[in-house]
């Protein structure tokens, strides 16, 4: 039972991810690179929330409980701030790094798109805060034991493994808003992304009331996927032709039986 | 034993030797924040008109590559076109090294979370004397330095004695020294590894098979490190070795002069090779003079050979003096064959052929493989090994590190690309690599548990 648990948690925390990873990510070296850069500049941001959340601690009084909860949100909006600020000097960095290939490439353009890099970097900003997040818990659960054997909710990992798998996809959402309105310079929808990873993250304040929690961040989930779709100029139509399978005739080609062999006489 | 650790010099000779990211005739790299800067003439002018979109058009360029006339032109073209190329085999090479080096830590994390043995002390190198079973924080921290400053001295000492003797053409003495260490690597320590991997999962195994076993993996690693074979097969002994003895330190170092001895590598890491007078660069440098490669038992090669090709008597003759890739392309009719497999060692033992000079007017790149020293390998699986060891069976910890040292290996091979030449790969790794394993270990991981514990997610 306890494998069990462990394999079905983990594809449920992860298969998303992994499956994204290895389609869409695996095989082009550029993106595999800057999918483990954009984790080390989450885990920079994690370690500096961390600094902050520690330094708070120790200056504060161990006993009071209410304090040290308030400390921990204190740390935890902190740490969610700081996460979007290191999105935002990801972005530079890779709008950098983009005029760079540009400017070195062949042809002019880079090898890898600006849209394509903002979905990776969000991928990578999802599966790192994800991995941080249930790792250890996974890691316990293949061992012998019993879930919330002193009271607490028996659907504890089971309810991490879906709170992980939205989180990892409301990363790479807000990866591909965030790095659209950095571009155009849309800061209502840059203040609409931090606010929303604010939300997310008070939202899971109140477990261990699933109900409270898990809906509303799933709600959340969908409407930002379909938010990042629009944005990277999908649509309706798109979304139809790419199920459909179907090679559409581009009306600007010639279909060859209008092509003549010009008389030889 | 000793001489892996030794040559920690990681990246490659200069381009002129192909075996860096870039090929021999390439102008320096422009940095991403300069402009194009011409070192040439004809790359120049191409480039730069093709940039300012001025009468030049796309067409004139590609007459000039087909035609004879603008040579100049071709050649620059042919440079840009390696500039842009060098750029993506940048991102391939990344890559080429990324799974090797995550490959080692995977078997060393595995192997660490699962058999005890490796976690127990028992005893102590006779490298690293003095205990740190003391008393007082002072103490253990100056023992630990102690054991740091002896055990470097043991590597210096080691790594001047193989350089001179390289320097004095003593080379059956070296591969004598190497095969006796290979020979321990491959059959003592894989048979104390197989036999505790056996105890843990309580499988029993008798002598016969072991023997049976054990042989054949020896004498097969013995053959592909030494001699030739597939080279993937070769890698995979190289990364397996690097795993062996990387947890034989991780076993045997003591806990603080184990961070202790990797912050005192990585400096002597970047002395060795970086300084004029260092061990490693006057290896490196007294190779390349000889146009010998390195020997294959130390360093990782990620070779990948595409095709042969250009029409240029010089360019030709240029190449044919390297070595390496000569055995491979003889054997070869058919071109752009990636990840062509060729031993390092058979460059050794055959002539030097004169590379045909094809005549055709197609384009057809050169690769390189990039090359990694078995020490980085070592090392930074001890770093990785040593954090899932101790960080209180924290996975957090371990996956920083190996993310740490992963965008350290990147930093390492985008200077590589700019400075071309051998750089040391351990400074920068193992430098992000102690700062996220303190910082996650005492920060992040109360941080993180407090969190989990209240199943709150940021």
């Amino acid at each position: 039972m306890a494998a069990a648990v462990f394999f079905g948690c983990t594809g449920i925390a992860f298969g998303p991810a992994i499956a994204l990873v290895l389609l869409t990510v695996a095989k082009e070296p550029l993106r595999v690179i800057v999918l483990v850069a954009g984790a080390f500049f989450w885990l920079v941001s994690l370690l500096l929330a961390s600094l902050v959340w520690f330094v708070s601690v120790r200056l504060s009084d161990r006993g009071d409980a209410a304090l040290q909860r308030a400390l921990l949100g204190f740390g935890a909006a902190v740490s969610v701030l700081l996460q979007e600020l290191f999105r935002f000097a990801y972005f530079k960095l890779l709008k950098k790094a983009d005029e760079g290939l540009a400017t070195i490439s062949e042809d002019g353009r880079s090898p890898i798109s600006l849209r394509q890099m903002a979905y990776v970097s969000g991928l990578s900003f999802g599966i790192i805060s994800g991995v941080f997040s249930v790792i250890n818990i996974l890691a316990d659960s293949i061992g012998p034991g019993t879930v919330g054997i002193h009271g607490d909710s028996p659907y504890y990992f089971i309810t991490s493994a879906f709170l992980t798998m939205a989180l990892v996809l409301l990363h790479t959402f807000w990866g591909v808003i965030f790095f659209d309105a950095c571009e155009k310079r849309r800061y209502g929808c840059l203040g609409l992304v931090v606010a929303s990873h604010l939300l997310t993250s008070g939202l899971t304040f109140l477990n261990p009331r699933y109900a409270a929690s898990l809906g509303p961040i799933f709600i959340i989930t969908l409407c930002t996927g379909l938010w990042a779709f629009v944005t990277a100029g999908g649509s309706f139509r798109s979304l139809l032709k790419c199920l459909s399978c179907k090679q559409e005739d581009d009306s600007r080609v010639m279909t060859y039986s209008a092509l003549r062999v010009p008389c030889e006489d | 034993m000793i001489t892996f650790m030794n040559n920690s010099d990681s990246e490659e000779e200069p381009c002129n030797e192909r075996t860096s990211l870039m090929s021999a005739e390439s102008p320096p790299v422009p940095s991403y924040q300069d402009g194009l800067q011409a070192s040439q003439a004809g790359e120049a002018q191409a480039h730069r008109k093709r940039r300012t979109g001025s009468s030049r058009s796309p067409n004139n360029i590609a007459d000039g590559e087909t035609s004879d006339s603008g040579v100049p032109v071709r050649e620059g073209i042919l440079e840009n076109e390696e500039e842009e190329l060098t750029l993506k085999y940048g991102a391939k090479h990344v890559i080429m090294l990324f799974v090797p080096v995550t490959l080692c830590m995977i078997v060393v994390v595995a192997t660490i979370k699962s058999v005890r043995f490796y976690t127990e002390k028992n005893g102590q190198l006779i490298y690293t004397p003095f205990t740190e079973d003391t008393p007082s924080v002072g103490q253990r921290l100056l023992n630990s330095v102690l054991n740091t400053i002896i055990m470097i001295s043991v590597i210096v000492v080691m790594t001047v004695f193989l350089v001179l003797l390289y320097k004095y053409r003593c080379y059956k003495f070296i591969h004598g020294w190497l095969i006796l260490s290979s020979l321990m690597l491959l059959f003592l320590f894989t048979y104390i590894y197989l036999g505790e991997v056996l105890k843990t999962y309580n499988v029993a195994m008798d002598y016969p098979t072991l023997i049976l076993v054990i042989w054949n993996f020896g004498a097969v690693g013995m053959i592909c490190i030494h001699w030739k074979g597939p080279l993937q097969l070769q890698q995979a002994y190289l990364i397996m070795i690097s795993a062996l003895m990387a947890l034989v330190f991780i076993k045997y170092l003591p806990e603080w002069s184990a961070w202790v001895i990797l912050g005192a590598i990585s400096i002597y890491d970047l002395m060795a090779v970086l300084c004029p007078k260092g061990p490693l660069r006057m290896l490196v440098e007294t190779a390349q003079e000889r146009n010998e490669p390195i020997f294959p038992a130390l360093i990782y090669s990620s070779a990948m050979i595409w095709t042969v090709g250009m029409a240029k008597p010089d360019t030709a003759a240029r190449r044919s003096s390297q070595q390496a890739w000569d055995a491979a392309e003889d054997g070869r009719e058919n071109h752009r064959s990636p990840s062509h497999a060729d031993s390092q060692m058979s460059e050794r033992r055959s002539p030097v052929p004169t590379r045909p000079i094809t005549s055709f007017e197609e384009l057809e790149e050169e690769e390189r493989g990039v090359k990694l020293g078995l020490g980085d390998f070592i090392f930074y699986s001890v770093l990785v090994g040593k954090a899932a060891a101790t960080a209180s069976g924290d996975w957090n910890t371990t996956l920083a590190c190996f993310v740490a040292i992963l965008i350290g290996l990147c930093l390492t091979l985008l200077l590589l690309a700019v400075f071309k030449k051998a750089l040391p790969a351990l400074p920068i790794s193992i430098t992000f690599g102690l700062i996220f394993y303190f910082s996650t270990d005492n920060l992040v991981r109360p941080f993180m548990d407090t969190l989990a514990s209240h199943q709150l997610y940021i």
